[in-house]
């Protein structure tokens, strides 16, 4: 199951992990990615909470974490190689985290809502 | 020109403005001058100073020898008339002499990288506060060592005042910062998020840091020096005390006094604070011609970019006086930074030992090393030496700290004879 | 340029052994030194250096070349016309640069005594009577060392102005979405909060947007007039009664103070706190990214906050005038260790008494007739997306024919191989291609008529030969640096490069 915020990140629910990373109306809205600044693991944080930063050439955003929970593992392979996010934005989510109230989901946009909401 | 704007004449361009905002007399200010009358006006003006020639007032700020060729090439005026390099076609120039000017920084401090330039050493400290804060995460207090310059600290405590962060200062053990406090510190507070220290202090003292990088550590706080850049050529670095964060002011490598400004603040760090470094950074990069070029990268963190969310809001800094200290450091090498450093050293040796052999005054901490600025303690009067220093001799002996101390510094450019001197008017008192 | 022979970085052309240097002899060597006298301790070794230090080693010769065919790589207002918008890139008058080297200031060690530096303050205190004179203001300080550095201390006077009433509350200040970045930069190192406040299609503030942010949780209203887009706000005189209304102050960003000299001050608009950019208004060099000053005017009522040190006029009971450093409890607190940057004051000193009342009277008509005349002849090939009278600078929204797909980045680019600077793009964020352009008054009619015609040659070439536009710049000494490259494997360092 994935889910959108209106800030334009995703989660993806595995269990009681959950994925996030940036939608790919994001990344493309972004451009060449250059750098992800990713939280450390143990981190935990509060839904609209800001979790990094993500940053092409001439523009950079902040990420806000859709849901509560603490961070279990980061995608270092964005560490070496960024612009996997914009080869491939779902595959490649920035952290992993236990999720701390699975019902939070409920709240943010399936892919319908969302496309919905970039067009708009 | 006003004809093709469908006007007739030129109030007609502020139709817009409200007359009631419209100024209603000429401003209150003098008749237009000729240059000759312009430089006759501050000539004037430089009679009301009084001349002093030998200059052992230190503080941060020193009197050094100032190369003809590095004034020469600042002089350039494709340098001096550019704006910003944002069109790095045609800019190759300015951001090329940043780029040597941070590999010459990074090399000094020994540090991985260095931003562009801050406005001076004080800011530049701040601005170290804020990075600290901003890296570690949910952290908002600052150790600060009772030992860092005055001048330096109030700069700090007034960014910390309004960016909310709270400063602590680590007490001072006989001219210099007291470990054991700061360990007390580091214990009784779990949000500290940098500790700043300067290099040498603010009486000159070469402080020994040994095992403080360990402790500031393993408290997952990152450790900042203040420090002034022409000494690390010859004292112990930043990078090698383990430090974080390096910072201060770099006017001693070879930019002139003008009274204050302007001078250059410097920044440097770890590579893993790289994209948190406020300011300006150059970068080198190959153009489609495959031939090397040099860029203002990592832009994303500015303020045109990130606005509130950035960094810091620095825009403009101290562009030029990279170029004086990169062709300084360029003219003098490591052997003239170290010539430099041991002739001061020299001096303020012979200015000690001459002052103490004349009685009534010692150096304050007795037992801590210094390399061209100490703190003598005297009996003397303070104000009436340095104005009949500064009356009879044009020399200004030093900067008044407390009731009975003198902080004084020599340099390079000043003899024995002017040690000589100073020493007179002193034994005269 | 021969960049075979003279491309090098200095690190390349360094020679061990070689040195542009010789320091003059202090007479110590071989001379005996008092041995009554306290002796200094010993440095320990480990307190000294311990990794070898590699600095280049030039003889004179050398460097002057290297830095000189660097220099053949730049473009300065010196070089040619500079129009970049909001950068007031005006003529910098060559005896400024012979008066900021005056030995009077060129040795003076910022901690001599006032009464030996009486030159120096008087300088100092004369500059900020005529900048209050200029900006309607009560008291100005000149210790800011740039724009942003400015806005940041104006800030901090509004803080500790609400702050000593015990309003402890108001920590949001509005600024208008059109701003330059630096506004919500400054306010947030400040410790404030931003709340934009929306422009309308005109660009001016929409003051009924504006009316219901303000209440008791506003510290100020930070405005730049003319805005970014180059327009006088006509209901500025509104805009300052309701946020004084709400217990706001305004805040007058001086970024583009030019165009108003000789005709309207800050002061009387409405506004409590300005800064000035000395390097924009005043004419001081911009020195490829400063240094810069930033003063800092405040009206009656407010000198109180203004950062210390300050240097204030006392009258001796000889009636002799002096000139002291002063500081206060109530200020702000300080934002530099020294006077801030004291050369770059006195240039600007230069200026004012260069061109005189009468001649700043003038500067701003000049300016704005500048402005208003290359967008009179360029609106017919570009897209004013407003259009009325502009004030120093204006914005197009890239070329008018859309078909072509050449964009203001390309225009920019095709300036360079003209010899001229780029104007400033992509700014303000109201349009998608924006054009900024700011002439100057500096500049003559044949220098405005030269670039017009280049303009309308790029747009004819943008018609007919758009690929000569798309693949702009052809003749610079560098062509397409890689951007991307740069900020994802950075090379900050020669020592990285290798």
């Amino acid at each position: 199951m994935i889910r959108y915020s209106e800030t334009h990140e995703y989660v993806r629910q595995e269990g009681e992990y959950g994925f996030i990373g940036v939608s790919d109306y994001a990344q493309k809205q972004l451009g060449n990615v250059v750098y992800v600044d990713m939280p450390e693991v143990g981190d935990e944080f509060e839904a609209g909470e800001e979790f990094g930063a993500i940053e092409s050439v001439k523009a950079a955003s902040d990420l806000i974490s859709p849901v509560s929970g603490e961070v279990v593992e980061i995608n270092e392979a964005l560490e070496e190689n960024p612009r996997l996010v914009n080869q491939d934005a779902i595959a490649n989510w920035i952290v992993k985290i236990r999720l701390s109230d699975p019902s939070q989901l409920d709240g943010l946009m399936d892919e319908d809502a969302y496309r919905a909401f970039c067009e708009k | 020109m006003l004809a093709r704007c469908g006007m007739k004449e030129l109030r007609d361009l502020y139709s817009d403005v409200p007359d009631e905002l419209k100024l209603k007399a000429p401003y209150n200010l003098p008749a237009e001058m000729s240059e000759t009358e312009v430089r006759g006006f501050f000539n004037n003006l430089a009679k009301d100073n009084k001349n002093i020639s030998v200059c052992f007032a230190g503080g941060g700020f020193y009197d050094h020898y100032v190369p003809a060729a590095a004034t020469s090439v600042i002089g350039r005026s494709e340098f001096l008339t550019a704006y910003t390099p944002y069109q790095p076609e045609i800019s190759q120039g300015t951001l090329q002499y940043i780029f040597e000017y941070q590999t010459m920084m990074a090399r000094l401090t020994g540090m991985d990288i260095s931003n562009a330039s801050m406005y001076d050493g004080a800011t530049a400290t701040a601005e170290a506060m804020m990075m600290a804060v901003a890296s570690v995460r949910k952290r908002r207090r600052i150790l600060v060592s009772a030992t860092l310059n005055p001048a330096v600290r109030r700069v700090v405590d007034t960014y910390a005042r309004y960016h909310q962060v709270e400063v602590n200062t680590i007490r001072e053990l006989d001219g210099a910062t007291d470990k054991e406090h700061l360990a007390g510190l580091l214990d009784t507070h779990s949000d500290v998020a940098g500790v700043i220290l300067p290099l040498p202090n603010y009486y000159g003292i070469i402080e020994d840091y040994s095992g403080i990088a360990d402790m500031v550590h393993a408290r997952k706080a990152l450790l900042i020096m203040n420090c002034i850049a022409a000494d690390l050529a010859t004292l112990r670095t930043p990078g090698e005390w383990g430090a974080d964060i390096a910072c201060g002011d770099a006017q001693s490598l070879g930019i002139p006094l003008s009274f204050g400004g302007p001078y250059l603040g410097f920044l440097c760090a770890t590579k893993a604070l790289m994209r948190k470094m406020p300011g300006r950074i150059v970068g080198a990069t190959t153009d489609d011609k495959g031939r090397r070029s040099f860029v203002l990268t990592l832009q994303a963190r500015e303020q045109h970019i990130r606005r509130d969310k950035a960094t810091s809001n620095i825009c403009s800094n101290q562009g030029l006086m990279t170029l004086y200290v990169s062709a300084y450091m360029s003219l003098l090498g490591t052997a003239g930074l170290r010539e430099v450093a041991y002739r001061g050293h020299q001096t303020a040796c012979y200015m000690l030992q001459s002052l103490t052999a004349a009685g009534g005054c010692r150096l304050k901490y007795p037992d801590r090393p210094f390399l061209n600025e100490f703190l003598l303690e005297t009996e003397c009067d303070i104000d009436t030496f340095i104005r009949r220093c500064i009356d009879e001799a044009g020399i200004l002996p030093g900067i008044k700290v407390g009731d009975n101390c003198l902080l004084m510094a020599a340099t390079e450019m000043q003899t024995r004879q002017n040690v000589d001197r100073l020493v007179e008017i002193y034994r005269s008192l | 340029m021969n960049r075979e022979l003279y491309g090098k970085l200095v690190f390349e052309i360094s020679r061990p052994g070689r040195r542009g240097y010789r320091l003059p002899d202090n007479h110590m060597e071989g001379n005996p030194i008092p041995d009554n006298g306290e002796k200094a301790p010993a440095i320990p070794g480990t307190l000294l250096r311990q990794t070898p230090l590699s600095l280049p080693e030039c003889d004179e010769l050398s460097v002057v070349r290297h830095y000189n065919n660097m220099s053949n790589n730049n473009f300065g207002v010196d070089t040619g016309f500079y129009p970049l918008g909001s950068c007031t890139m005006k003529y910098n008058p060559k005896i400024n640069e012979e008066i900021a080297g005056h030995p009077m200031s060129a040795a003076s060690h910022p901690a001599t005594p006032a009464y030996a530096s009486q030159g120096n303050l008087r300088l100092y205190h004369t500059l900020q009577r005529a900048l209050s004179e200029i900006g309607g203001m009560a008291e100005f300080t000149l210790n800011p060392f740039a724009g942003a550095h400015g806005e940041l201390t104006g800030l901090m006077v509004i803080r500790a102005y609400h702050d000593s009433r015990g309003d402890t509350g108001r920590r949001k200040v509005i600024v208008p979405d059109s701003a330059h970045g630096t506004n919500p930069a400054s306010a947030a190192v400040a410790g404030l909060e931003v709340v934009e406040v929306k422009s309308r299609p005109d660009g001016t503030v929409d003051v009924d947007d504006l009316r219901p942010l303000l209440d008791s949780t506003v510290a100020a209203v930070m405005m730049t007039n003319p805005n970014t887009l180059g327009l006088f706000e006509r209901n500025i005189p509104e805009i300052a009664r309701l946020a004084h209304e709400a217990g706001a102050l305004m805040y007058y960003d001086g970024a583009n103070l030019n165009p108003m000299l000789g005709v309207a001050r800050p002061g009387d608009m409405g506004f409590d706190v300005m800064h000035i950019n000395l390097h924009k208004t005043f004419s001081t060099p911009h020195g490829g990214g400063g240094p810069g000053s930033g003063p800092v005017g405040v009206r009656a009522g407010l000198e109180q906050f203004l950062p210390n040190p300050r240097v204030e006029k006392f009258t001796e009971s000889d009636g002799k005038e002096t000139f002291r450093l002063t500081a206060t409890e109530t200020a702000l607190g300080s934002i530099s260790a020294t006077l801030g940057n004291f050369a770059v004051q006195a240039r600007a000193l230069g200026y004012i008494l260069s061109l005189g009342s009468e001649g700043l009277m003038q500067a701003g008509p000049l300016a704005t007739l500048n402005a208003n005349y290359v967008k009179e002849c360029l609106k017919d090939d570009y897209l004013l997306p407003i259009d009325c009278i502009c004030k120093h600078e204006f914005v197009f929204d890239g070329l008018k024919d859309k078909s072509t797909g050449v964009t203001t980045l390309n225009i920019a680019k095709r300036l360079l191989d003209h010899g001229y600077h780029a104007p400033t793009i992509y700014f303000p964020l109201l349009f998608h291609e924006s054009l900024m352009i700011e002439p100057t008054e500096t500049e003559s009619k044949e220098t405005l008529d030269d670039f017009i015609a280049v303009m309308h040659d790029i747009a004819r070439e943008a018609r007919e030969t758009p690929e000569a536009v798309l693949s702009a710049p052809h003749n610079t000494p560098i062509t397409h640096p890689d951007d991307t490259a740069a900020a994802l494997n950075p090379v900050t360092t020669f020592d990285q490069l290798n």
